[in-house]
């Protein structure tokens, strides 16, 4: 028997994902595209900074998005008196740290998949009259679609497994901010073992079906290339 | 007019040259530059395409002024009408071998033109084969039908064919030859292939450094001019050796061992990777059907 509440966060927890990996590929583009071709000295830098989330204790992170969206002060006052948004367990605040937290998983496969390209098919592009912008489009993104493949699939997936800075920032709020990874914990604390279970072989199977589907479909693309 | 007046610093592997050329080219004619690797003469077509700028001098192509450090003008790659080929072809994987073609037009109206240019460089069989399924030859053709598509004002040649094989070179030079006469537009091709110099080139550029050391006509700067002979053969020497009380020359001309008798004098100054002339003066070569 499929309880209401299960389907509730499950289906909040691929909301989440959707969300953040859709506005991760629009972010994570032009950022991996830059620091693929930039010679800017600050470069290492920011790829630092990018790279930070794969380091660093969640709670850490989740501490400091708290600490800085509080709407009692700073930018979180700011952001709630301008635009009345508030950010500290609200959905919206999930999808802000999930962003952050796993935005390295989009922007590595596809800074490595620029980087892979000859840089004469930009030079080759350049001298038959076209714009930067063309060449993303037309030369560049088709020709990396296992790395945007790659960087999509680990992102959702990433997005889904997140458990330190959805606690930190979200809470467990029912049908707000309680995602499947929450929802394992607090079932178990509850002594609800079966519940518990059924969250956790289900992200089991979900994962396990994407990354299959991921290695599979990139072993074609490489097969084609060569 | 095509001038191109050229001042860059190279930072190579083997410290910086100074690179500083000054020359006109002939109109509708095929130049070669010719040298040695690192003496600047990919960077030279780089720099003409505007992919890469020099510190100073002035590039005029048929009369229309792409760089000039003076009048500070530098037009982006992208205004610039060239036709670039390069050494690794950078076809676009995603696309066909018509895409190719069709992406490198200005608009699409001239579609007629990527018919006309497949036709060509008889390459309609393979329109619909993505570059992948190529060979090295049929790559080659399909970027140079790419760089012509856009009918250039220029075109850059960047060792086209230095990746394949001798057959293969060979039967593309005429192809080439054919092709840039035919439609007369002014070209530049990067050599450091003697044989490849006198079949194609009207003029030649020796490169050495970053600097012109010579140029002129193939046979002026190649053809050892204080020589009078009969015929004359360009190689390499691949092996010297004692046979009994003469000395046996290997020369590798082309494709070709020609085994030459020397004296034991003759070969204190000869060693093994000169490049040397053979002649004859005084006697007629026997020529018989092969």
């Amino acid at each position: 028997m499929i309880e209401e509440s299960f389907i509730q966060t499950m289906g909040l927890t691929f909301k989440l994902a959707g969300i953040t990996t859709i506005i991760l590929l629009f972010i994570g583009i032009p950022l991996a595209y830059f620091l693929a071709y930039t010679k800017n000295r600050f470069k290492p830098a920011i790829e630092a900074i990018v790279s930070m989330p794969l380091v660093l204790p969640p709670s850490v992170l989740g501490f400091y998005m708290l600490v800085f969206f509080s709407p009692r002060d700073g930018f979180g006052q700011w952001l709630d008196e301008m635009f009345d948004l508030r950010l500290v367990f609200t959905f919206e605040g999930l999808v802000v740290a999930s962003i952050i937290f796993s935005l390295p998983f989009m922007v590595h496969p596809l800074q490595s998949g620029f980087s892979a390209l000859p840089r004469n098919l930009v030079d080759a592009a350049l001298t038959l009259g076209k714009s930067k912008s063309n060449i993303l489009f037309n030369v560049l993104l088709p020709n990396i679609r296992p790395a945007l493949l790659t960087g999509i699939v680990i992102s959702f997936a990433h997005t889904v497994g997140e458990f330190g800075v959805v606690l930190m920032m979200g809470g467990n709020i029912a049908g707000e901010t309680r995602v499947a990874s929450i929802a394992i914990y607090d079932e178990v604390e509850a002594l609800n073992y079966s519940l518990a279970n059924q969250y956790a072989l289900t992200l089991f199977a979900i994962s396990f079906c994407i990354l299959l589907f991921v290695y599979m479909v990139n072993k074609r693309f490489l097969k084609a290339q060569l | 007019m095509t001038i191109l007046n050229i001042q860059k610093e190279l930072r190579g592997s083997d410290g910086a040259i100074n690179l500083d050329i000054n020359k006109e080219l002939d109109h509708g004619k095929l130049t070669v530059l010719f040298g040695k690797s690192g003496a600047g003469k990919s960077t030279i077509l780089k720099i003409i395409a505007g992919l890469v700028e020099p510190d100073g001098g002035e590039i005029v192509i048929n009369g229309n002024t792409w760089y000039s450090k003076e009048k500070n003008i530098n037009l982006p790659p992208q205004k610039r009408a060239v036709g670039f080929v390069f050494q690794d072809y950078a076809l676009f994987p995603n696309m066909t071998v018509r895409q190719n073609l069709i992406y490198a037009l200005e608009s699409k109206t001239k579609i007629h033109k990527v018919d006309e240019v497949l036709e060509l460089m008889e390459l309609t069989k393979l329109s619909i084969q993505k570059p992948e399924t190529l060979s090295g030859g049929q790559r080659q053709r399909v970027a140079l039908a790419r760089a012509l598509v856009r009918e250039p004002e220029i075109l850059l040649l960047d060792e086209p064919l230095s990746a394949l094989d001798f057959a293969m070179r060979a039967k593309l030079q005429d192809e080439l030859s054919r092709v840039q006469k035919l439609l007369g537009i002014t070209t530049i091709l990067v050599s450091h292939d003697k044989s490849e110099v006198f079949k194609l080139a009207y003029k030649v550029i020796d490169l050495q450094m970053g600097k012109i050391v010579k140029s002129g006509t193939p046979m002026e700067l190649f053809g050892g001019e204080n020589i009078s002979g009969k015929f004359k053969f360009s190689g390499e020497i691949v092996d010297i050796s004692k046979s009994d009380i003469v000395y046996v020359v290997s020369v590798l001309v082309g494709q070709n061992i020609i085994k030459i008798v020397a004296t034991e004098d003759e070969t204190t100054t000869l060693n093994i990777g000169d490049n040397v002339i053979i002649s004859s003066k005084a006697f007629n070569p026997i020529i018989v059907k092969s």
